[in-house]
């Protein structure tokens, strides 16, 4: 008799835009069909991480991983796999470095190298379900700390070294103690799941795969603290983990977990949830609150911190969804586990988002102090289409780029500071040879002064002078002078900035000065862009030894702007030409020359 | 209450009110209101945020503020099919820019405004965190990953 079997299909935002329901669908028809209803089941999971791949389906438990997987693969994997235990090969993940195919999740070197502590639910189990959570230690933490003190709660998250997740570092046990001490009756805890940054998808992933151990680390957190209420900002462009996180919240209260005498413990807390409703600022602490309190999100001074006077004027603690969902662990195994992973001034482990021109690209949790090389080549596969890496971009919008030499760095926040880049929310953007730096720049300030609240004049206006600054450069405009201006705005706009939107707005275009002026230089001086991505500096000819005359080119360019006789070397009208690109696209001689 | 006149109740009036009863004993209750009353609505009539402001009595211009601040509110009705493209960093690093003029020409309408035939309106966004499909667009909340222009009018026909 065949043993029992699971398949995971991870219905994430990724893998279910690629087609992730219709296999579910398909899988629970075929299985049917073949009467194996009884001891196999489908389990729709939040991510597995690996999006590059999707759709991506694991069978347990023989952790065979199956990637890409389309609508017309599911009869053979049923009747191959599942009916006669042997592996379709075609569907196997196949590693673009060594081209070996992975028989299990477990050997292939994306998942292999990862220490899966805040992920290790995620894409494993039913994020519908309380009682999947609840078998695989699920709510433990919650038990063992409300066998504890408050306070004995908050030296252990102290002593587990853990610090904020969400971008700046800061220690979540000392944050903790600051609140806990605060006078008042009345506290709140907040979730800050609004992770704006582009390129950042870490906290959509535990929402949507593992909400239960947000909503666990919250209680454990409001116990600690003396909070009876609390708060879930989550984006909206997130539905999926707005609808998991309602469903869990509901079903926690249903199980008890939540609510009043929680655990027979005589703890009482509720949880809501709020939307946002798309600013990126209200990532800002006190945006956040003022957000929630139904009012424009922009930043407060600070002092008073939320600790004293947060949301409705209540001492308030926020986290971000990756600190709260590494709580539980903490309290469920003890701060020596947890200091066994990570460095010494920076502990466990963190989520990474790889995006760009990256093979891999997906979800991964490393321990603290690995470097930028192992987790963009070893995990993340390298770079796509063979290309040379030239930076990786960390921190989004308040982070910087970091070139080859720099990859080496033991990623820490403290390693990464000094650097000029950040940990922050952990987005990993992978750039090549063909993008430019000084576009990419322009792109992070566009980001900035789009998203600048414009309540303090620093970031409002020096911003988007920098931001013109750039744009001129990308039109081969610029002054050599230019980047002495540049860097002097961006110290004002760090040191007189009101929140970290502004003091940290500035530092794509430090870094990039700092490790890639030879590119801002190559605009000003050579008017050429060595990337070939600023339109305005490019021209584009033709060879007349390599064209054919075929017409290709003039029959597809948008504006008309290239003429030639049949069987004749065809000419482009550089004044006439929007540099669009398309002739280079469509000759098939390689006869269009771009400089 | 005249009940003849019951069937001239506009039934979105009807679940306007049965949303603002629903957050109106809870603290912090406007921004609720407003997504739920867009939902209704499909964007946000100056009537409506007459009415909302008198029920919940919170002044018309402190409603605006927060209205015209957050960008996910529209005072304008959008098309019948919303476009929203991605020009995050991962886009962005992998052609998001090609898709969007790939849409633009599709559809002949630019960042914010609506088609004539109110078809389509279109939306750039900053990230929908499908980045490891980028680039990416989602229509109506359905999303689309690993597009290349070539692929976008045959998705953009498919909505009507």
């Amino acid at each position: 008799m065949a043993e029992n079997q699971r398949i995971l299909v991870c219905a994430g935002t990724g893998c279910a835009s690629s087609g992730a329901h219709t296999i579910i669908d398909l899988l629970q028809e075929e299985i049917i069909r073949q009467g194996i209803q009884d001891r196999v089941s489908v389990v729709p999971t939040g991510c597995h991480g690996f999006c590059e791949q999707g759709p991506t389906l694991i069978i347990e438990p023989q952790q065979t991983l199956y990637t890409q997987v389309k609508a017309e693969d599911i009869a053979e994997i049923v009747a191959q796999d599942l009916m006669e235990g042997k592996l379709v090969e075609r569907l196997l993940y196949v590693d673009p470095l060594t081209q070996k195919p992975a028989t299990t999740f477990a050997n292939s070197n994306f998942f292999a190298k990862q220490v899966r502590v805040v992920l290790k639910n995620c894409g494993f189990i039913d994020p519908e379900k309380i009682e999947d959570y609840v078998a695989n230690d699920g709510y433990k933490g919650l038990a063992n700390a409300l066998k504890m003190t408050p306070d004995a709660v908050v030296e252990e998250v102290k002593k587990a070294g853990l610090r904020g997740r969400g971008g700046a570092g800061f220690p979540t046990g000392l944050k903790w103690g600051f609140c806990r001490n605060s006078p008042g009756n009345k506290k709140y805890i907040i979730c800050n799941a609004d992770e704006g940054d582009p390129g950042a998808f870490m906290d959509r992933g535990v929402l949507e795969g593992d909400p239960h151990s947000v909503i666990e680390g919250m209680l454990i957190g409001a116990y600690a603290i003396g909070a009876d209420e609390g708060y879930v900002y989550c984006r909206a462009e997130y539905p999926l983990a707005i609808k998991h996180m309602e469903i869990a919240i509901a079903k926690a209260e249903q199980a008890g977990y939540l609510g009043d005498n929680i655990m027979n413990s005589g703890f009482n807390f509720r949880l809501k949830i709020r939307a946002g409703a798309g600013a990126f600022v209200c990532g800002e602490e006190t945006a956040l609150m003022a957000s929630i309190e139904g009012r424009r999100g922009m930043p407060n001074v600070r002092p008073p911190f939320p600790a004293q006077s947060g949301l409705w004027g209540k001492p308030t603690n926020i986290n971000n969804v990756e600190t709260w969902s590494s709580v539980p662990h903490i309290l469920a195994h003890g701060a020596d586990w947890y200091t066994q992973y990570g460095t010494e001034k920076s502990k466990g482990t963190k989520i990474f988002a790889l995006t760009g021109r990256i093979n891999n690209t997906g979800l991964v949790e490393v321990p603290m102090g690995t470097t930028l090389r192992s987790i963009l080549f070893d995990i993340g596969g390298g770079i796509q289409n063979g290309k040379a890496f030239k930076a990786v971009q960390i921190g989004g919008p308040s982070g910087g780029c970091l070139p080859d030499e720099m990859l080496d760095l033991e990623v820490d926040y403290d390693t990464l500071t000094r650097a000029g880049a950040m940990v922050g929310s952990g987005g990993l953007v992978v750039m090549d040879e063909t993008t430019c730096m000084v576009d990419i720049a322009r792109f992070f300030l566009d980001f900035s002064q789009k998203e600048s609240c414009g309540k303090c004049t620093p970031c409002r206006e020096g911003n988007k002078r920098m931001w013109d600054i750039l744009d001129r450069i990308t039109k081969g405009e610029g002054k050599i002078e230019d980047l002495d201006t540049l860097e002097n705005l961006a110290l004002v706009i760090k040191e007189t900035s009101l929140c970290g939107l502004g003091q940290n707005s500035p530092n794509p275009v430090l870094a990039t000065l700092k490790y890639f002026r030879k590119e801002f230089e190559a605009h000003i001086i050579d008017h050429k862009c060595p990337a070939h991505v600023c339109t305005a500096l490019l021209t584009y000819s033709i060879d007349a030894e390599k064209c054919k005359g075929c017409g290709l080119c003039a029959k597809n360019c948008p504006v008309g702007c290239i003429t030639g006789e049949k069987k004749e070397a065809h000419t482009i009208d550089e004044a006439a030409c929007i540099k669009c690109g398309t002739c280079l696209e469509k000759c098939k001689f390689d006869a269009v020359i771009r400089l | 209450m005249c009940t003849t006149c019951e069937n001239l109740v506009d039934p979105k009036q009807i679940k306007l009110d049965e949303v603002i009863i629903k957050y109106q004993s809870e603290n912090g209750p406007l921004i609720p209101i407003l997504q739920e009353a867009q939902e209704v609505y499909g964007y946000l009539p100056a009537d409506v945020l007459r009415h909302v402001s008198k029920t919940i009595r919170i002044p018309l211009a402190k409603i605006y503020g927060v209205v015209t601040f957050y960008s996910q509110f529209r005072l304008a009705p959008v098309g019948r099919n919303l476009i929203n493209v991605c020009l995050g960093t991962a886009c962005h690093v992998r052609g998001g820019a090609n898709v969007l003029d790939m849409i633009e020409k599709t559809t002949k309408i630019k960042d914010g405004e609506t088609s004539e035939d109110r078809r389509y309106t279109l939306e750039i966004v900053a990230c929908i965190g499908a980045c490891g499909l980028a680039p990416v667009m989602s229509i109506n909340g359905q999303v689309y990953g690993r597009l290349e222009p070539e692929n976008v009018a045959e998705i953009l026909a498919k909505y009507e």
